[in-house]
């Protein structure tokens, strides 16, 4: 979608990660989604009296690997401070957040969209804690009682929040794939948005085109899907246009993305927006970062999705989709990469090999594993090696491609080598011209009628011809063999 | 037989005494005589009963725990119990029991320590007359017509009646120095991260401070030996070592020079209480400790900076207060009537006027303001102890101003609030300060001299109230319950 006419867009978004840390960003409660409620809470959690948060190091660690992948400065010292709002699913009515003095500044998030990429200034990232979330019996209307689950109490989030840079609602889905990527990549956070561990809300305002003052901004919240994140924002830009056209001013406030129906509402305007009452938080001290630490953290940085997929791309002249799919998880990249070399150590030579590498991994691998994740790529019965060991006796002519995707089953099943089954099946391909020109000459004498079509000119009937020897060995003759004695054997009557 | 716990644990070696009989003892007197004091909220006889015998058995068997085996304690109710409710002296909280013990209680059970129960104090720590509380006033020992000072006033009233050997409070603008001065019994404020407050029900965060106790100050260096030291669940707990507090008291004050600083010396204050410190600064100088006037000019700004910081912090700890998940719920229509009737009952007039001063304090467009400008004292404040400290060992100075007050005396709450003008700057600077017994007004009240020293420096501020005290026979003096 381009902007109305006289308008230019500009939105920012601030992302939410929940950090994959085993325990809660204040105390050691787990984290795992899902569990019985409030089975994985704590006093801390539950905000009881007396009790007092202790930062969760691996938190810091997960923040400064982003930080760094985004290149933002990370500051040298940071500070946590109170936000304070009444909601029930808030146990202490105030959110440990950073406020003043976040964890990192100025980075950049490139973006690749249809005019070619566009650099995203990240103005901020810093760290806070999740809330719990409320049951109600009944909608939220009708409810007559509400049930608090604190089990997300507490869990580390990280808030990144984009500069208002991004011009277009593609441009703010790109935006947030893109991110998605990195903490993928970067093994902080899963990215699940349906399980809410990636969280959006966007700011959006219209301007005159050309014009350098921001116009009135709007903040969207529940933007549970990249899909919902464009539509939302779509249907944003021509609200606000609509409003400016009609000479409306646009009010300051803060609207629900209702998915269903497809529209924004007004949640509260700016005069009912909440005083934070923000200030330091006084049962933490101030958080020195270690220089030494963070270059530690530098140095570990994995290569990311974006370098990956272009390295790829020239290195092995992969498509850049098959590179954009590969790089839904860092686990996936690498089984890719692995599965490639295992295949062919010296890649630059590996000629067909990449392409048919990631056309098994994404139209096989990725049908039978339930996932494209790290937990998902990690137990695959299939290990790198094993498909490499497949595709390879695919490329000797052992067997045929149709039996390979049957022996890729059996592997997905049995967790062994093709090879092992190959052998013990017996799949190994019919390369033997005695044999298979016995097996062609009864074909042709149990089908005449297909040898007077083919004389006739009707060549389709080779086809036949072709399936009935396939299927007279089991789908184990070699195909080119069978096409070449075929033809032949055509040509002699 | 109310004595120094270290007088009680000599005891216990030697056999003439057993921590059950001195438990049932002090049980039985808390029985006869709290009616009439008030100290305590809570009596819980059978665990500490419990304990007394388990410690007994150690005693026999020759092991005990350390020099707190069999201590009887009273905890002020601001320190959280496991399975023993904690008010916090509130409506509130009136029937809530936390699942877990606070690390000073962890600490003081580890030592043997038999706690006795939990003590009255000003609701949520806010007062400095334990008339605040919302279930009881406490009365001061000496004249029951007196208030025992506060907000720890249930704590040391415990200690002056003979209803406990040694007690724990929390000290955020003068809660344990001022009420040990109203009821002659000596109170320690350590430096700010010196123990723990795990556990510790908030008032203000960044001024709390646990601290004990003591009929003398032998037993004050025991206390605090036993809760001192860094725990991982509080960030703001030092890591620093933790002296033998008992093996410092004793090297005297020769050659230290104490400071004496003439802003805590105004107009107004009690003419006894003015005495009793000059009094007690020439016994200084006769041990050996040379005197020198400092000054502390930000003094004076420091109750205006302390009324901002403290209500602020006050107003964001207290929002978890709200029905939903513990304590005292008021039904109402809908959520947000069901808090707003829970907060309008749980809270006294006390809380309620600092959650509105401290939540105006924190707000867009007053932050900078209020506390932005109370924190840029509280740094003068510091830097002015840090300056007078580079020339002197310790301030000695009056606790209070004034003598124990009568009940409703005190009912304008700025009259109140300057009851700590002379206790607050210790705990903005965040440093040590200790009360100490130092004479009897005209009435026949307890003073107390205070004794400030530099942070973590808690060892010779309790060298010289030991010197001081082992000069002196205060402490021989007692209020008569009976």
């Amino acid at each position: 979608m381009t902007a109305p006419a006289p308008y230019d867009v500009v939105i920012g978004l601030e992302v939410h990660a929940q950090l994959l840390t085993r325990s809660k960003m204040f105390c050691g409660c787990p984290t795992t989604f899902g569990a019985r409620p409030n089975s994985q809470t704590c006093p801390v959690c539950q905000g009881m009296p007396g009790v007092l948060p202790v930062v969760n190091r691996r938190a810091v660690e997960f923040g400064i690997r982003t930080a760094l992948a985004l290149g933002c400065r990370v500051n040298e010292a940071c500070r946590f401070a109170r936000k304070h709002y009444y909601y029930p699913d808030m146990p202490k009515n105030y959110q440990i957040s950073q406020y003043e003095e976040p964890l990192a500044e100025d980075g950049v998030l490139e973006i690749d969209i249809d005019g070619g990429p566009r650099a995203i200034g990240i103005q901020r990232l810093h760290l806070e804690e999740d809330v719990g979330k409320l049951l109600h019996e009944g909608t939220l209307e009708t409810a007559q009682a509400s049930l608090v689950d604190f089990n997300r109490s507490g869990v580390p989030l990280m808030e990144t929040v984009s500069r208002p840079e991004l011009r277009s609602p593609e441009e703010a889905a790109a935006y947030l794939r893109a991110f998605r990527a990195v903490v993928v990549f970067l093994g902080v956070c899963d990215g699940n948005m349906e399980e809410g561990s990636l969280r959006c809300d966007a700011n959006v305002s219209l301007r005159p085109r050309g014009s350098a003052r921001l116009g009135t901004k709007v903040e969207i919240k529940n933007l549970n899907s990249f899909r919902n994140v464009q539509r939302a924002l779509e249907f944003e830009v021509r609200r606000q246009a609509q409003a400016l056209d009609a000479g409306e001013r646009i009010v300051q406030e803060t609207r629900l993305w209702e998915a269903d129906r497809a529209y924004t509402r007004s949640m509260r305007s700016k005069e009912y927006a909440h005083d934070y009452r923000y200030f330091p938080e006084p049962d933490l001290v101030p958080l020195q970062i270690d220089r030494r630490w963070v270059e530690e953290i530098r140095t570990g940085l994995p290569e990311l999705p974006r370098a990956w997929r272009r390295r790829v791309v020239a290195q092995y002249g992969l498509p850049p989709y098959d590179a954009e799919v590969l790089t839904q998880s860092r686990a996936l990249a690498d089984y890719y990469e692995a599965a490639l070399r295992e295949w062919e150590p010296a890649a630059a030579a590996a000629g067909d090999r990449p392409k048919m590498v990631s056309n098994w991994i994404m139209s096989e691998l990725l049908r039978v594993l339930p996932g494209d994740d790290e937990r998902a790529i990690q137990s695959s019965p299939i290990p790198p090696r094993h498909l490499a060991g497949l595709l390879r006796l695919i490329e000797d002519g052992t067997i045929s491609g149709k039996i390979a995707k049957d022996v890729f089953q059996k592997m997905f099943a049995s967790g062994e080598a093709a090879p092992t089954i190959v052998g013990r099946e017996g799949l190994t391909q019919v390369a033997d011209e005695a044999a298979l020109s016995q097996i062609i000459a009864s074909v042709m004498a149990a089908n005449p009628k297909a040898i007077e079509d083919f004389k006739r000119g009707r060549t389709a009937a080779a086809k036949a011809l072709v399936g009935q020897v396939m299927k007279a060995t089991g789908g184990k003759a070699n195909p080119a063999l069978v096409n070449r004695l075929l033809e032949d054997k055509l040509s002699q009557t | 037989m109310h004595r120094p716990i270290h007088e009680l644990t000599d005891a216990y070696r030697r056999g003439d005494l057993t921590p059950t009989a001195v438990a049932e003892t002090y049980l039985a007197r808390i029985d006869a005589l709290d009616g009439r004091v008030g100290a305590y909220l809570t009596v819980v006889r059978e665990q500490a009963l419990a304990a007394a015998r388990e410690s007994e058995l150690r005693w026999r068997a020759g092991a005990p725990l350390g020099p707190l085996d069999g201590a009887p304690v009273a905890l002020k109710d601001v320190l959280c119990t496991v399975g023993v409710r904690t008010t916090c002296g509130s409506k509130m909280l009136e029937s809530f029991v936390p699942p877990y013990d606070a690390t000073t209680v962890e600490r003081l059970r580890a030592a043997g320590a038999v706690i006795l129960g939990k003590t009255n104090m000003d609701e949520f720590a806010m007062g400095s007359s334990t008339e605040h509380s919302a279930f009881h006033p406490t009365r001061n020992p000496w004249d029951l017509t007196r208030v025992p000072g506060g907000s720890s006033g249930g704590s040391a009233a415990a200690v002056a009646g003979a209803l406990a050997a040694g007690a724990f409070g929390s000290d955020t603008g003068g809660s344990i120095r001022q009420p040990a001065a109203f009821c002659g019994v000596v109170g320690l404020k350590p430096t700010y991260g010196r123990v723990s407050r795990y556990g510790l029900i908030a008032l203000a965060s960044s001024l709390d401070q646990i601290g004990p106790f003591a009929q003398d100050v032998t037993d004050a260096a025991l206390l605090l030996g036993a809760v001192a030291g860094h725990d991982r669940r509080d960030s703001t707990s030092i890591q620093a070592p933790v002296p033998d507090y008992s093996a410092e008291l004793r090297k005297g004050i020769a050659g230290l020079t104490l400071g004496l600083p003439d802003e805590y010396f105004i107009d107004g204050m009690d003419p006894d209480v003015e005495r009793a410190v000059r009094g007690a600064i020439e016994v200084l100088k006769g041990l050996g400790a040379r005197i020198e006037r400092v000054s502390l000019p930000t003094t004076k700004h420091s109750l205006a900076a302390y009324y901002v910081i403290l209500p602020a912090e006050a107003s964001s700890n207290l929002a978890r207060y709200d029905g939903v998940k513990f304590g005292l719920r008021v039904p109402g229509r809908d959520l947000v009537e069901m808090e707003s009737r829970t907060r309008a009952v749980g809270f006294g007039a006390e809380v309620k006027r600092r959650i509105m001063l401290g939540t105006y304090a924190l707000s867009a467009g007053y932050y900078d303001a209020y506390y932005g400008k109370a924190q840029s004292v509280r740094t003068l404040v510091r830097r002015e102890f840090a300056a007078a400290f580079a020339r002197v060992d310790l301030i000695v100075a009056p606790t209070t101003p004034n003598v124990a007050f009568k009940h409703g005396e005190k009912e304008d709450p700025l009259s109140m609030y300057l009851n700590d003008v002379f206790t607050i700057p210790g705990n903005l600077a965040g440093i040590p300060g200790v009360s100490v017994p130092c004479g009897f007004g005209a009435t026949g009240l307890p003073i107390g001299l205070q004794l400030l020293g530099r942070p973590l420096d808690e060892a010779r501020v309790l060298r010289a109230a030991y010197a001081y005290e082992q000069a002196t026979s205060w402490r021989s003096r007692r209020p008569d319950l009976a």
